[in-house]
């Protein structure tokens, strides 16, 4: 495939600082299946990294590798310059970890959530309190404080998680599809969150199958598809490596689709055809659309634009992600 | 059962049936064997072990003849019947608004809140009927029951006091926002009764004032009702108001839960 | 599924399984203690229980039994025979309520260690701080059941100062073994073969009438179930009858906790840590 030798020409690390996770031959099993099948990654401090792919893929079993929860089952991993194996608490002690289901506990309060949480990281009671209301008040749930969890909405939960996972002041932040079933204003709530974290420094990796919100996030990123990496870099690099720059997307109603993608092939770099629509790849969309129409072919809606990292994944796998 | 509704009568409930029998299939297994189990191990440890203590010594006299293994017998069915009653209408009634939130489904076809309530009531009496049924089968077994037409009442008398306890806490339970209420009611609700009701010792032995307090509680008309039945000395005044009290507090707690659901299902 | 246990220096595993009150246990110890602040209705009402049963019996079953004659040829009442086995049934009943439906549902549904495990906190410390406080509670139970023992007059011994450590070792013994069967444990049903175990025991473990009202051979089976350890150890207190089987009964429970720890802390890792 052509991709793995583009993604080779890439720069393989991002940043310069000291690598906070280096993985090499990384794999896990569960029982029969192998979850994840040999990945090389390299996370530098103040980088925000992403594993980019759909579900299945492979994303969360690796992040739990990296949680230090899940014993690597074969290949070498190291977290902030320690074997998970043997100093597995001496790791969690400097991660902050926000899984993709909120494992808020709904017994305690909002805030007495966050000082419990600081208490298991052996922060004193004192240190606790005060860093718990400067968490609430940078995810704006302050005056949630006393209210239960349950009562919360979904987005507010997100948020208490990320507060949670920030608790101890980690080295690394770990987010696992942090957006993930929220509706669109708390997405850009919590990314709002998440970017002022990145600019103070802190080193995020996260997966998602959201290519906005890698493009948003990430400084660079893995595209993992059946547990492999299919292709590495910056969104803006994986993008020129794998797309044109513009994608016309034409839509001529069911089961036409497929009778038009051949009388169109010849008008651009490369033609995809999905259930629902038609993608013409090519450098100028603009003129494409005018040549669709100058052949008379008259689509029920056309529209061009930019490529995306979705456009990536669809060349380097022939699927869509979110299917 | 015109009188027991505000919203029509529940003409529908037929149709939540499946539904029931469903959640029937699901979970009948551990009942089995626990409503065969307990019973059998409680009349061995109370009636015959314990009632080898009591039958030669005070308690054959207490008791007016009676052994204490056919004493308790009854004793033990009507608060099997409490028990099946109450915990069927509390994490189950909760989790169908809260949880598993089924009733929310069902309310929006064209069932009405008394129908749900009615179909709720008859898995609980249908439930009572089995967990008992297996009961007496038990009971006879250990040859404490006079006569078989006092066996099957006493399954009538059971479903009848079950639903006096279902149909209020039913009713309690919709109005609740979470279960930790739930530990109330059986620590001070259905323990005390369980222990006072007359199932155990003649509530005689009680001060007055808590023989009082147990004449209020259907699960001592339950008790007196079952004890008549399997004994076979049927006092017909006596038992008739008995089951009029109980039948009085089934129609109350069944308008007081049907109430309950139109309110939690209007939110 | 459990892989054989790493082979254990001497002296470190009596460290690894006791709830040893230092490390990072005592962090989930102050978790549930404000889960309780919360709660402290049903903590109250949960005192009732035991009491209850005790006045029941007192004012109406004792009624109908009488006396009954202990090996020694004392006389002692019904009530003052049957309230040291409820004391230890009580605090059998709560350890492993604690220690099966609460760990089973913070596990499964509440995903509670999934969190705490993210920390530096380990399955260990989980398994040892949950026991600890399962252990803290009882305390406090028995200690007010006790109280309303001496109140009614059931106490005939000074030896009943050892009561409370005693009921402890019976929390312990049941919190160990309940924590370690809940790892294996799929759904609520399951729950069902819990009670259908303990029912059993808490009536026949001479718990309502002296042993010797058995046949020899059932005789022989009682004396092996952890309950009648526990109602040996509680009655030989309350009424001054301690002998050589008190000694057992304390060997037996402490040996039923060590192992129960140690099941459970390593199954909890394999099921968390996968």
């Amino acid at each position: 495939m052509r991709s793995h030798q583009t993604a080779r020409n890439l720069p393989p690390v991002g940043g310069t600082g000291e690598a906070m996770v280096v993985a090499h031959g990384l794999r896990k099993s569960y029982g029969e299946f192998e979850a994840v099948k040999g990945v090389d990654v390299e996370v530098r401090k103040g980088e925000a990294f992403g594993f980019l792919g759909p579900n299945g893929a492979g994303k969360s079993s690796t992040m739990r590798m990296i949680a230090a929860v899940s014993p690597v089952t074969a290949g070498s991993l190291q977290i902030l310059g320690m074997d998970p194996a043997t100093a597995g608490s001496a790791i969690r002690a400097r991660l902050g970890v926000c899984p993709q289901e909120d494992t808020l506990d709904n017994e305690l309060s909002v805030f007495e959530n966050l000082v419990v949480y600081g208490r298991y990281f052996g922060m004193s009671r004192a240190a606790a309190t005060s860093q718990a209301d400067e968490l609430l008040a940078f995810v704006q749930l302050t005056e949630k404080a006393k209210s239960k969890v349950e009562d919360l909405s979904g987005g507010m939960k997100r948020r208490l998680t990320i507060a949670r996972s920030l608790i101890n002041t980690p080295d690394l932040l770990l987010l696992d599809e942090p957006t993930t079933g929220l509706d669109p204003q708390a997405r850009h709530q919590l990314w709002d969150r998440l970017f002022r974290l990145k600019q103070q420094g802190v080193t995020l990796v996260l997966t998602t199958h959201y290519m906005d919100e890698a493009e948003q996030l990430c400084d660079r990123l893995v595209v993992m598809d059946k547990g492999v990496i299919v292709a590495q870099g910056s969104p803006a690099q994986l993008i020129a490596a794998h797309s044109t720059r513009e994608v016309t997307e034409l839509r001529f109603g069911v089961g036409d689709n497929d009778l038009v993608a051949d009388k169109v092939s010849d008008l651009a770099d490369r033609v995809e055809v999905l259930p629902d629509r038609v993608l013409l790849y090519t450098d100028d969309g603009e003129a494409a659309a005018v040549a669709v129409h100058e052949r008379g072919l008259r689509p029920l809606s056309s529209l061009v634009r930019r490529a995306t990292l979705e456009d990536v994944f669809l060349r380097l796998t022939g699927r869509t992600l979110v299917d | 059962m015109a009188a027991l509704t505000s919203g029509g009568a529940p003409r529908l409930a037929p149709r939540l049936t499946d539904y029931w029998v469903t959640v029937l299939k699901r979970t009948w297994r551990g009942s089995v064997i626990t409503s065969f189990l307990m019973p059998f191990l409680y009349l061995t440890a109370m009636g015959v072990g314990l009632g080898s203590f009591v039958d030669d010594r005070a308690g054959a006299q207490a008791l007016g003849g009676v052994t204490y293994l056919a004493f308790i017998a009854p004793g033990l069915l009507a608060t099997t019947a409490m028990q099946t009653g109450v915990f069927e209408s509390t994490y189950p009634v909760m989790g169908g608004f809260k949880w598993h939130r089924s009733y929310f489904a069902m309310a929006a076809s064209p069932l009405t809140p008394a129908d749900i309530v009615a179909a709720q009531l008859a898995f609980t009496a249908f439930r009572t009927a089995i967990t008992c049924g297996v009961f007496l089968g038990v009971i006879a077994g250990f040859g404490a029951l006079s006569s078989w037409w006092g066996g099957l009442l006493a399954i009538v008398v059971a479903v009848l006091l079950g639903l006096a306890y279902a149909a209020p806490i039913t009713g309690l339970a919709s109005r609740m926002k979470n279960e930790s209420g739930f530990s109330l009611i059986f620590r001070l609700g259905l323990l005390p009764m369980f222990l006072f009701s007359g199932a155990f010792f003649p509530i005689t032995q009680l001060p007055i004032v808590a023989q009082w307090l147990a004449y209020l509680t259907p699960i001592w008309h339950g008790v007196e009702l079952s004890r008549m039945l399997t004994l076979g000395q049927l006092d017909w005044w006596p038992a008739l108001g008995h089951l009029a009290y109980l039948a009085a507090w089934v129609v109350a707690g069944w308008l007081y839960a049907v109430k309950g659901f139109e309110r939690r299902l209007a939110q | 599924m459990t892989q054989a246990p790493a082979p254990a220096r001497p002296g470190t595993l009596g460290l690894r399984v006791l709830p040893v009150l230092g490390g990072n246990s005592w962090r989930m110890v102050e978790r549930n203690f404000l889960v309780y602040r919360h709660g402290w209705v049903v903590f109250l009402t949960g005192m009732l229980e035991p009491i209850l049963y005790l006045l029941s019996i007192g004012i109406g079953v004792g009624n109908l039994v009488g006396d009954f004659r202990l090996g020694d040829g004392r006389a002692v009442s019904y009530v003052e025979f049957v309230a040291p086995a409820m004391l230890a049934a009580s605090a059998m009943n709560g350890a492993l309520f604690d220690s099966t439906y609460n760990i089973f549902f913070r596990m499964k549904y509440a995903k509670l260690y999934d969190a705490i495990l993210a920390t530096p906190l380990g399955p260990g410390d989980v398994a040892r701080g949950e026991i600890t406080w399962a252990l803290l509670r009882g305390a406090v139970y028995s200690a007010v059941f006790i109280v309303v023992m001496v109140a009614m007059g059931l106490v005939q011994s000074w030896w009943m100062l050892l009561a409370l450590p005693a009921t402890l070792l019976i929390g312990f013994a049941f919190a160990g073994a309940g924590m370690a069967l809940t790892t294996w444990m799929r759904s609520w049903q399951d729950f069902e073969f819990v009670q259908l175990a303990i029912m059993p025991m808490f009536l026949f473990s001479a718990t309502f009438y002296p042993l010797s009202t058995y046949p020899d051979a059932v005789q022989e089976i009682v004396r092996w179930t952890p309950l009648y350890q526990g109602v040996v150890l509680c009655r030989g207190m309350a009424l001054g009858s301690m002998g050589w089987e008190a000694v057992t009964a304390v060997a037996y429970l402490a040996a039923m906790g060590l192992v129960g720890v140690y099941v459970a802390s390593r199954r909890l890792g394999t099921l968390l840590l996968k």
